[in-house]
């Protein structure tokens, strides 16, 4: 059966390389990532509208990398002895001391910035993956029904955003129409007015077609279990909070920890479950979790595992090359070749629907 | 099955009510059409139906609305879901999900019915409209009439009683149409749900209607026998005014009905004269046809037509491509001054893509254009739309302030003309719009005559328009063939996109098909019109082989006889 991923598993799959990517600075693992993140996802998608959004990301990658070195070069941070050029510096009054306008600007500082905006790069371009191979729609539709009104608004909100692109675009193309090449501040205003009239409409007519189709029906469910719901989820949200602090700051008592956030877990979920009881609805042909699922789940697991527990002899050290003095970055032997296995998903059955 | 009993719909800034005093009885198992003017309450009444007018777009409705014994005061429009299925004007827009099954699936997940019952359904709508090789697809790659068939079903997967459907086919080509409309005969017929349809193009619905109801706009609804009503309605398709030209009683509706009672008619008419003034009739395009048909003394073959010795605009070998879609491929095309061109074809043809690209504003792949011996294509949009104007297909989007005259003083500027150009051009179009009102307020005709109007401010020499009769009634698209018609007197070349035959028929002298991005059939309107069904008017279907086309042809005959 040539059926698509689930889309949670290509997420689970995304996140594994994003751990990868948040733990190392090494730009050879980060382009690694990246290569690896684009090259599944150019092989494994499908013919879908949202296929393309890989290559978006990437650009979208570029330009943080970009921005995060002009804030390098104007304010300046992590210095060094290679000075390249220097900047004249503005003078700042007192209050704002610890803050630089120009200044020198050096190779350390600049080699730095750079691995800074790779790593972001490289988590925007796991999230474009993800956003290439798995439709975040699908996703949302796994939810437990509780959730279903947030999925919901968060679906309509999604698809506001490239329908404002398509509305901008057409638009744009008539008033070059109108004999003006619109640019500047001056096409906000004129682009804004018919982009949104449109798109508001557009979500009005949704609303609408959503509202004439049963969405939202009553099952009419009595005060005293939604009051039950509402305590039972706010309840749990707070011992998940409280446990997850507690668990993280060393001087917490040990009560809030684990304990906590036990009592948190099982307060949610129960309030996760009579709330689904109230929304009545059904699920046209559910994603279901399969061997290819758990396949591209590991290979991500095995890539994040590698790099987050690699001993310092197999690349560990690696992961953060030094920038003060500077030195060529090493490739980390172990977490390289653990982020080879996430290349694993290429290897399941083609499926590409016909 | 529907009741409405004395109902009106009124909001609180309108002058007056929107619906005044309904009073509609629609029994189970039959197909009403609901007809009148742009703006004479339609949708609202269409919408009152399933409960969305009062409950989602506010204003009052006095009277009582039940639909299968259900008020809908009551129960607001997701109590209705099982019980009224209501496709939207634009499906596109109501899409909830993003793949044809999802969309087919949702009212069911909504109304929380079991997994095998909505697999089982879900199979059978696929085979009842014909889309089970689209299951997978993405909604957004469909075509327009695919995307429309996807509405259609979605809303049946409920197994809803009532389908109220606004404007089914008004975006769709003839072919598609046909498909659309052949699935609701078939529900009405084989599994007696009743169907309301509000639709502009009448003369493709009128013929499966049995119950018209007339909305006068400013009086009480008139419902009754759809010949009856339509004759006395001003928007009725041509086979009901040429029954009523002729004296046909009962009125007709459907080809097969008018044929039987044109015999006399045909008769009286023919043979046709030599100095027929046909409005339609061709002039022979500088471009050549391919077609012409042995036919004894056709109208086109005597009448010279105007000037067009000097194409104005000429095409050569023109492609456009997008990624690996071809969507125009090779086109040569040369049009004269005076001359009034329609493209036609199937949704995704090339029509658009073509006029952009002629336009010199969208994209070329390969080929050259000129216009008057200049490419657009190298021009800046400025002086580019002193030599080619394009009013697009969302006429809106050309205009973006607030008043109508702040986008005539706008056009002016932008164009260099003097003050009041645009304005004198828009009352020539239509008369009596006023200076202050926001142009999202106009009505469909005033509106497309506003960016036509707009377009027309920097005198280009060539108007292109892309499918202008989206949302016209049959005055308003006289009013527009009128205007297109002495513009071309004028000696403009005009050209249009569109799927609307009897349009066509009205207005143009040369007519193009495009299939797949190449041309198909390139001649004069009668000819080419009538060469296939699809692409017929109803006034040549009922007089065949008579070459008369529109209503207005054949009286101007009779009172020459």
């Amino acid at each position: 059966m040539n059926r698509a991923l689930h889309p949670g598993a290509w997420w689970l799959w995304a996140l594994g390389l994003a751990a990868v990517g948040s733990r190392t600075t090494n730009p050879l693992m980060l382009g690694l990532v990246i290569a690896i993140a684009g090259f599944v996802a150019v092989t494994c998608r499908q013919d879908t509208p949202w296929a393309s959004s890989y290559g978006v990301f990437l650009k979208f990658g570029l330009v943080v990398i970009g921005i995060r070195v002009a804030f390098h070069v104007l304010l300046g941070g992590i210095g060094g002895p290679t000075v390249l050029f220097a900047l004249p510096e503005v003078p700042l009054p007192d209050w704002a001391r610890g803050i630089r306008l120009g200044g020198p600007v050096t190779a350390e500082g600049l080699v730095f910035a750079l691995y800074q905006g790779l790593q972001l790069a490289t988590l925007l371009c796991c999230v474009g993956a993800a956003n290439a191979l798995a439709n975040a729609k699908r996703l949302l539709r796994s939810l437990p029904a509780a959730l279903y009104e947030v999925s919901v608004a968060v679906v309509v909100a999604m698809t506001v955003a490239p329908q404002l692109v398509a509305g901008a675009r057409s638009v744009r193309r008539a008033r070059a129409l109108r004999g003006e090449a619109v640019r500047g501040i001056r096409a906000v205003k004129v682009l804004m007015v018919p982009v949104l009239e449109d798109a508001f409409e557009r979500s009005l007519v949704l609303a609408a077609a959503m509202d004439s189709r049963g969405y939202g029906r009553n099952a009419g469910l009595p005060t005293s279990t939604r009051l039950l719901t509402g305590a039972l989820v706010l309840g749990g949200l707070i011992g998940l909070c409280v446990g997850a602090y507690g668990l993280l700051d060393g001087s917490a008592p040990t009560v809030a920890g684990v304990p906590m956030l036990a009592l948190g877990t099982v307060l949610a979920v129960a309030g996760l479950r009579t709330g689904s009881r109230r929304v009545r609805r059904s699920r046209y042909r559910p994603d279901t979790w399969g061997a290819r699922e758990a396949l591209v789940v590991g290979s991500a697991l095995v890539a994040a595992l590698a790099t987050v527990f690699s001993p310092a002899g197999l690349g560990g050290s690696a992961l953060s090359p030094a920038t003060v003095p500077l030195e060529p970055p090493q490739l980390p032997l172990l977490p390289a070749l653990g982020l080879l296995c996430a290349l694993a998903p290429v290897l399941t059955p083609e499926r590409k629907t016909p | 099955m529907i009741r409405f009993e004395n109902v009106s719909v009124s909001y609180p800034d309108a002058p007056g009510p929107t619906l005044s005093e309904v009073d509609l009885h629609v029994p189970e198992g039959e197909l009403c059409l609901v007809v009148g003017r742009t703006g004479s309450g339609k949708s609202t009444l269409l919408r009152a139906v399933n409960g969305l007018v009062p409950h989602f777009t506010g204003g009052t409705l006095t009277g009582r609305v039940l639909v299968d014994g259900r008020d809908t005061r009551t129960h607001p429009p997701r109590e209705l879901a099982d019980v009224v299925g209501l496709v939207a004007q634009d499906p596109q827009a109501g899409f909830v999900t993003d793949s044809v099954e999802d969309e087919l699936a949702y009212s069911m997940e909504s109304l929380g019915l079991p997994n095998p019952v909505m697999r089982k359904r879900v199979e059978e709508t696929l085979d009842l409209l014909g889309l089970a090789d689209l299951r997978h697809r993405p909604l957004a790659t469909l075509s327009g009439g695919q995307q429309q068939r996807v509405a259609v079903g979605a809303a049946l997967t409920a197994h809803p009683r009532v389908l109220v459907l606004d404007e089914p086919t008004s975006a769709l080509d003839p072919g598609a149409a046909e498909d659309v409309l052949a699935a609701l005969h078939r529900l009405v017929h084989d599994l007696a749900m009743t169907v309301l349809i509000a639709e502009h193009r009448l003369e493709r619905v009128a013929q499966y209607a049995d119950r018209v109801v007339w909305l006068p706009g400013d009086a009480k609804p008139v419902a009754g026998d759809p010949g009856e009503v339509l004759a006395g309605a001003p928007v009725a398709p041509p086979v009901v005014r040429l029954g009523q030209l002729a004296g046909w009683r009962p009125i007709p509706v459907s080809i097969r009905d008018a044929r039987r009672l044109a015999g006399p008619l045909r008769e009286q008419l023919g043979p046709p004269p030599t100095d027929h003034p046909a409005r339609h009739t061709a002039t022979p395009s500088p471009a050549g046809h391919r077609t012409r048909n042995g036919r004894t003394a056709p109208p086109a073959d005597t009448h010279t037509g105007p000037d067009n010795g000097t194409p104005l605009l000429r095409a050569e070998d023109l492609k456009v491509r997008y990624g690996t879609v071809e969507a125009v491929r090779g086109i040569d095309l040369s049009v004269g001054e005076g001359e009034r061109v329609a493209v036609m074809g199937r949704n995704g043809s090339g029509k658009s893509s073509l006029l952009w690209a002629l336009q010199g504003t969208g994209k070329r792949s390969a080929g050259t254009v000129s216009v008057n011996g200049t490419d657009p294509a190298d021009l800046k949009p400025g002086p580019r739309r002193r030599r080619i104007g394009l009013v697009p297909q969302q006429p809106a989007d050309l205009l973006y302030l607030h008043t109508v005259a702040a986008e005539c003083a706008q056009a002016d500027r932008e164009s260099d003309q003097p003050r009041g150009t645009c304005r004198a051009a828009l009352d020539r179009l239509t008369p009596d719009i006023p200076d202050r009102q926001h142009p999202r307020d106009l009505s469909e005709g005033q509106r497309l005559a506003l960016a036509l109007a707009v377009a027309l401010t920097p005198r280009p020499r060539v108007i292109l328009l892309d499918e202008p009769t989206r949302g016209l009634d049959y005055p308003a698209k006289t009013r527009l063939a009128e205007a297109l018609h002495t513009l071309a007197d004028e000696g403009h070349a005009i050209i249009l996109a569109t799927h609307d035959v009897e349009f066509v028929a009205e207005y143009a002298t040369r007519v193009i098909v495009l299939a797949e991005g190449e041309t198909v059939a390139d001649g004069p309107t009668g000819e080419v019109v009538t060469a296939s069904p699809t692409f017929s008017p109803q006034t040549a279907k009922v007089l065949a082989p008579l070459p008369w086309l529109t209503v207005t042809d054949v009286a101007t005959a009779l009172a020459t006889r």
